[in-house]
């Protein structure tokens, strides 16, 4: 049992306690290539719907897609939560799964631990989580190894 | 300049239904996080990864077109999904080099 944190950026919205105008919250299921992407294609099509800032909603379908795909790498299955509050977007994904032993250097870009199978298909280039980093103004890591991982990121909206 | 004209030049071969769009600009990579990170709206992507993932990652970033190298094909799920998403496949024999050249003497810079 032993969680490690790892956090960047400026937190603007408490975690708990906040007004959210909009949730919903998206199953991912562990090993699901052939639904690969869809929880990210879900949420852009809510958030398309707000009519939020289409570069917004391209930093978070990035975000989201790397997240999710992770999950289906990684772990055995998560629950990507989807918050629309009056001045940010934020997600919160928890997983079951292997958890990430050495925070640091799953975030250094490069670093893969995917498999032959998973680099055949074009993944494995080390560049997922440093992607949902570039991306979002608040990320956010929780893991412990053997029980699973927890990923908060936030983008703000104007400014 | 428009997909179908650009198909036409460089030989490719349709292999889902056409919808015609523009092109704005190019991105190769067979690396799916390098694409839905560094592909711009717009962009014809070159690559020859061709399965769901990539498919979903080209949709949520506005990908207009996909060309498949070294004759790769694409299932018919992948075929079914990207006309659902609107984003044409072309096939071609070429390898990604090739293209890239055809596509720069074609004009698109
Ligand atoms: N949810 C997770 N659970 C367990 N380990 C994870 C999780 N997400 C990431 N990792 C670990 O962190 C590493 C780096 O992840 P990252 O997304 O940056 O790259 P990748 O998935 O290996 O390749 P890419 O995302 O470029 O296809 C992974 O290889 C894996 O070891
Ligand atoms: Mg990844």
């Amino acid at each position: 049992m032993n969680e490690s944190r790892w956090s960047t950026g400026e937190p603007r919205v408490p975690w708990e306690g906040a007004e959210i105008l909009y949730g919903e919250s998206i199953r991912i299921v562990g090993d699901d290539f052939e639904h690969g992407g869809e929880a990210a294609a879900k949420i852009k099509a809510i958030l398309k719907q707000f009519g939020l800032d289409p570069a917004v909603i391209r930093r978070l379908s990035i975000a989201n897609f790397e997240a999710e795909m992770n999950v289906i790498m990684y772990a055995q299955e998560a629950e990507m939560q989807l918050q629309v509050l009056p001045d940010a977007v934020r997600v919160i994904l928890s997983d079951r799964g292997q958890g990430i032993p050495d925070i640091g250097q799953a975030l250094q870009e490069g670093y893969s631990t995917a498999t032959p199978r998973m680099r055949q298909r074009g993944f494995g280039a080390g560049l997922g989580l440093p992607n949902i980093r570039r991306n979002t103004d608040e990320f956010e890591i929780i893991s412990t190894p053997g029980v699973g991982t927890t990923l908060r990121y936030t983008i703000h909206l104007q400014g | 300049m428009k997909l179908s004209v650009l198909a036409e030049k460089l030989a490719l071969k349709p292999v889902t239904e056409m919808c015609d769009k523009e092109i704005t600009g190019v991105y190769i990579s067979d690396m799916v996080s390098d694409v839905i990170a560094n592909a711009k709206p717009g962009d014809l992507l070159v690559t020859v990864q061709i399965h769901n993932n990539v498919i979903a990652a080209a949709n949520l970033v506005d990908i207009a077109g996909i060309v498949v190298t070294q004759g790769k094909l694409p299932t018919e799920d992948v075929r079914k999904m990207a006309e659902k998403a609107q984003i044409p496949i072309f096939s071609t024999d070429l390898s990604r080099w090739q293209v890239t050249t055809m596509l720069y003497e074609a004009g698109v810079r």
